[in-house]
């Protein structure tokens, strides 16, 4: 039910800050009225497909993970740099690696942060998932420095996962 | 001048700045997809044009936005490529490796168009 009220009140925000009147003169209930129809048929037919729970509405984590993803923007835009230099030195020299990278986090919804984590990090990106890891694809030996990708997987499982949930 | 026409023109050029920035980063995913050798090397290069590209020409556009609406709209047009360009990168190199296109693993050092044409180790 928490999941089903925060997926309203998120949906009438978004409705709110892409086509919102905040009045209720001229054509406006109409358009009101369609926007209240369209956010109670979205809301219903989610809960008709039985997805509304903590990993559709991460209404939980969204605090954490709004603090990873700034902590991920930093490393984005060094890898972005190193990736630059690469690819505009006038003589390139590179080596591409395959590597296995390890999976620890406890979620679903962890290990689907980490694997697009390392995607969006330029140089390196997830190739295929396996049962307890990701086989990477990296552009230069340099972006497969085991430690840094630990410290990733590890933020990105407690971005996720500051609270567990009891099943 | 007033203070708040100085702040204009401080966004105005911290927004062309920002804007600048991206556009090098979207040359530079040009140049590094015209310039690696295999599809996989070409994706990174093409990676770099919707991480940082994308979002530093977001961030120029955001400064300049004169309503709110129209940050917040900016803001989840950002939001929203931060979240799908990894999921379209990661479709396409599974696509590739699921048929099974082999990545090139060896080391890629081409030599300079100067040195073109001649014997390996002169020079």
């Amino acid at each position: 039910m928490f999941y089903g009220v925060s997926l309203t009140a998120f949906l009438v925000a978004l409705w709110l800050t892409l086509s919102g009147p905040f009045t209720l003169s001229g054509d406006y209930p109409i358009v009101m009225t369609v926007g209240v129809i369209s956010i109670a048929a979205t809301v219903a037919l989610t809960f008709r497909m039985r997805i509304v729970d903590r990993e559709t509405v991460p209404v939980g984590p969204m605090v954490p993970l709004f603090a990873y993803w700034s902590w991920l923007g930093g490393e984005i835009f060094k890898a972005n740099l190193a990736v630059l230099r690469m690819v505009m030195k006038p003589e390139i020299d590179m080596e591409p690696r395959l590597i296995r990278v390890p999976a620890e986090q406890r979620t679903d919804l962890g290990r689907c942060v980490f694997a697009n984590s390392i995607t969006l990090t330029p140089g390196t990106v997830t190739v295929d998932i396996e049962d307890d890891g990701f086989l990477v694809h990296a552009l230069d030996g340099e972006f497969t420095d085991p430690a840094g990708f630990a410290e990733m997987g590890q933020r990105s499982d407690v971005a996720t996962d500051g609270r567990r949930e009891a099943k | 001048m007033s203070p708040a026409e100085i702040f204009h023109y401080v966004l105005f050029a911290a927004s062309v700045a920002a804007m600048s920035a991206g556009l090098v980063f979207v040359l530079a995913g040009a140049i590094g997809v015209n310039r690696l050798p295999d599809f996989y090397t070409r994706m990174h290069a093409a990676g770099v044009t919707d991480t940082l590209g994308a979002e530093l020409i977001v961030l120029g556009l955001l400064l300049q936005s004169s309503d709110w609406q129209t940050f917040a709209k900016l803001a989840l047009v950002g939001l929203l490529l931060f979240l799908t360009s990894p999921t379209a990168t990661h479709a396409i190199a599974n696509a590739a490796h699921r048929a099974g296109h082999k990545p090139m693993l060896s080391r890629f050092k081409p030599a300079h168009p100067k040195d073109a044409g001649k014997p390996a180790g002169e020079g």
